[in-house]
Parts: C-alpha cells; structure tokens; sequence
C-alpha cells in the first residue's frame, strides 16, 4: 500500500524521512515559514514509516530545492530523501548527503569568531564526524554546539 | 607531504606536522648567533614586514621586528590600527589589502578568533598570526617547542606539567596539542574552575599518552622535567579572596623547588605577575628569560622560510 496521508501532488517535491518532529526546521530551511513564501505545503509529522518508527514528510508544491537548502536539510534530516515529482510519479530520488564543508549555510556559535563582525566571507564549517554529526569552524576552530540553531 | 615554506602562511600550529615543526627548530638554531647580533646576516636586505596589532603586545611586536632586522630586512607598523582603521569602519579584509601592497609579509594580532586565517584569504602575501584572541599563537608555540628542545635534546618522552589557568590560557591549549603531537607526557594542573577544556583534553590525546589533571602542583613537582607556569587572571575571579587563595596554590618559589627534579625547566610566557617568586630567577631551574628571547631566531627562522631565503 503506497503511504498517501495527504493529496497527491502533480508536480514538486517530497522530502521522506524527516526525523519526527524536524519538519518544522526543514519548513524553515525552505523559507516557508517567511510571510513572503508564496508556495503550496503539506507537511505530516510523526506517521509511522514502514520501519515503524515515526517520521515527518515534507511536500512542496511546483519547486525544486537549491544545493545550499538540500545541505542545510541534510543538517536537520541526515537520513532524507529528496523525491523529485513529476506528472504524480517519483521522478527522481536521492538521498540526502552531508557535504565535507558547510559553506555559507550556518553561522558560527562562537560570539568571539571573527566570522560574526562585519567581514566579507563566507563561514566554512568542516564536518569532523558524520554520526553524531560534529562541526568545526575553519576559522576559530571551535566545534558548533547547536547546528540547527545555527543554520541560516 | 614534501616541505615548502616559501609563501606559506602561518595560522594555526595544527597546520603543521612534526616534521615541520622540527625543520622550523632546527632553521631557527642556525639562526641563534645572528638573533643574538653575534654574526651579521642581511638575507632578507630589501624585504619588508608589515606588524599590525589590533591590540597591545610587547614581546611579539619587539622580537618580530629584532627578527626582520637582524636578518637585514624592515619592519613597519600601524600606529594604532584600532584608532586609524576600525573606527573608520574598514573591514579587517580591506586593511590586510593595505597591509599587501606595502610590505611582503604581515603579522597580524587580533582579539577574534580566526582573523589571521581570514586575513590570509585576502592576501597573496603570507599571513603570520600573532594572536588571535582566545585562538592561537603559533609562533609562541613554536618558541616553547624550541626551548624544551634545545634545553633537553629532544620533546618526545619529556613530562611537562602545565600550571596555571588552562581554561582561558591560548598558550597552554595550542601547546599541549603540540606537545602530545611529539609524544610528550603531560600534567594540567589547575583549580577545577580553571582546568583544561574538554576538546583541548580530547586533542590531547592525539599522541601515546593520556594527559593526567590533577589540583595539586605537590603531585607533579617531584616527576616532571617542565614546569610551564601560565598566569592566573584576577578578572577570572568575581570573589577577590578566592582569586588570592587559588593564586597562593600555585606558587613557584624556591622552596617548592627543593622537591623537584635537579634538572627541571621553569618556563612562563611572560608577562608574570607573581606566579614565580623572584628568587627563582637566580636558581639553575629558571628558563623563562631564554625563553623570551627564543622568540627571535625562531620568528627569524619562520620569515627566512616563508620568504624563501633559506628552505
Ligand atoms: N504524487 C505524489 N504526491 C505526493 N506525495 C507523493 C507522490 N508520489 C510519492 N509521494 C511520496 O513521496 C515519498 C516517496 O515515494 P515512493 O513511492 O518512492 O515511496 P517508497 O517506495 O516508500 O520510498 P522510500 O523507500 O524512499 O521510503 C513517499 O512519502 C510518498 O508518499
Ligand atoms: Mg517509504
Ligand atoms: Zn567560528
């Protein structure tokens, strides 16, 4: 039985295997939480997958994400699918990958990190270890103490 | 990894491998008769350093330019680069563009941590940091390296007890990572307030031997080889009393030295406010001056290299 809690779509995008209750970071990460966003979203949290354990599913209407947005969900959501539909059927699907460098996409931690005055650059976080997911700062060497607060 | 310095920068001490560190220590040894004025040596004659210190430091300034002049080279400073660009609101980045088209090499001080890696993003000219706030400081780690070398022939196996405060101290972190780098055995020996951060604990453990902590400097004094003494900061304490009860505990004098090894170093970064007694500095033991003066063949030995005078 395929898992359809909510309408299908026609076109878009499904993000599958969302730890349970992460789905409203990811929301975030995709800016549709912002006033501005005009896209169409259903989001189901905490149903129970075939391993049985709970997850959320994200499902956005007529968009295919970024590489930065896929990044930061790999941040948020290690284990995710991106599931690419087109015309209702699973055109393409991915897992997921943690990048070796997290450029541009966080903010450092560290208040006395040169990367938080009003310099132009990038901030540059090198993943130092995959699971638990461990990050460190290029430039203050400082390993980041929450990711997903840090996400931009 | 084969070895080039020429246009290198130097950020961080976990830049490099023993290897280097080592070809670093032995270049600066060569350099000790110059450093001291005994030969002249104008290998770098024409070349220009560029000291820019966004905040207060006395050795590092004065031996970085001993250093360029001894080798026959100029060094050149902003006044006050606090006053002069900051408050004009110029980004550290445009600075070090300033910096590049003035002089061949730029040593920066900064009180933010990774300003020297971010200066070298802007430079093609290297980058030396000089301090980075609670980061790093390679080349005092580099003249702590050099010191325990040359007084004890070699690093590995040596047990150094680190004294003081090992939370906030930047050179107590960056040299600990260095000294279990060569297979060094270390003791933090600190008040529980102030020992050693985990991740520096945890990089410590990089080498063969666990570091061991302990509260007591009586527990190490009678085993260790070093006794690198850092300063204890009154502003750590919000209670004055117990700044002066936890500053009393870890007193070098002479006395405590009774009980340690006869050939014992005591090294201290400098400046020192009252952990080491005065009457220490006319004992065998006391290094701390040589130490101080360390840095200038081992800051010569790091320009020649980045420059390409020597390889
Ligand atoms: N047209 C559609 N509209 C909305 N959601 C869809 C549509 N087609 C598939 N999905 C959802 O996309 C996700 C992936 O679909 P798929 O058919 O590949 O499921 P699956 O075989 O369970 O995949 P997986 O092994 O990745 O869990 C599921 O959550 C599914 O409910
Ligand atoms: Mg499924
Ligand atoms: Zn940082």
């Amino acid at each position: 039985m395929r898992e359809l809690r909510v309408t299908p779509i026609k076109n878009g995008t499904v993000i599958d295997h969302i730890p349970a209750g992460m789905a409203l970071k990811v929301l975030k990460i995709l800016g549709i939480t912002e006033e501005s966003s005009d896209s169409t979203v259903s989001v189901a949290m905490r149903v129970t997958s075939k391993k049985s354990t709970l997850k959320d599913i994200v499902k956005v209407e007529d968009r295919e994400l970024l590489e930065k947005e896929v990044d930061k969900i790999a941040l948020v959501a290690p284990n995710a699918t991106i599931n690419i539909i087109q015309n209702f059927n699973v055109k393409q699907k991915h897992k997921v990958e943690l990048p070796e460098v997290a450029k541009g996409i966080l903010i450092c931690g560290n208040p006395n990190c040169i990367t938080n005055l009003r310099e132009p650059v990038e901030t540059e976080f090198v993943v130092v270890s995959k699971s638990p997911v461990r990050l460190r700062c290029v430039y203050c060497e400082r390993d980041l103490e929450n990711i997903v607060d840090a996400i931009t | 990894m084969s070895m080039q310095f020429e246009g290198r920068d130097i950020l961080s001490i976990k830049d490099f491998s023993v290897k280097e560190i080592m070809h670093i220590l032995k270049t600066a040894k060569k350099m000790v008769p110059a450093a001291k004025g005994e030969r002249r040596d104008e290998s770098l004659r024409g070349k220009v350093l560029a000291t820019i210190f966004f905040e207060p430091s006395t050795r590092t300034r004065l031996s970085f330019e001993s250093a360029m002049s001894r080798l026959g080279g100029r060094a050149i400073g902003m006044a006050d680069p606090e006053a002069s660009s900051l408050k004009k609101g110029e980004t550290l980045a445009d600075t070090i563009k300033m910096a590049e088209s003035y002089a061949d090499v730029t040593v920066l001080r900064h009180h933010h941590m990774g300003a020297a890696r971010l200066a070298a993003n802007f430079s093609a000219k290297p980058i030396i940091n000089g301090g980075d706030g609670a980061g790093q400081h390679p080349t005092q780690t580099m003249l702590d390296l050099f010191t325990i070398w040359t007084e004890k022939g070699k690093i590995e196996g040596q047990k150094v007890a680190l004294v003081g405060d090992l939370k906030y101290g930047r050179t107590a972190h960056s040299l600990s990572y260095a000294l279990s780098l060569f297979g060094a055995k270390l003791y933090f020996v600190a008040p529980p307030t102030l020992q050693m951060p985990k991740e520096v604990v945890d990089d410590a453990k990089v080498g063969k031997v666990r570091p061991k902590l302990t509260g007591d400097l009586n527990d190490v004094i009678g085993k260790v080889d070093v006794l690198y003494v850092t300063r204890i900061q009154k502003e750590r304490f919000p209670d004055p009393q117990e700044y002066q009860r936890v500053a009393g505990l870890y007193k070098v004098d002479v006395g405590l030295l009774e009980e340690a090894k006869k050939d014992l170093i005591v090294m201290h970064p400098l400046p020192r406010v009252n952990e080491i007694h005065p009457s220490v500095d006319g004992t065998h033991h006391a290094r701390y001056f040589e130490q101080a003066f360390n840095g200038v063949p081992v800051r010569m030995a790091l320009l020649a290299l980045i420059l390409g005078a020597v390889e």
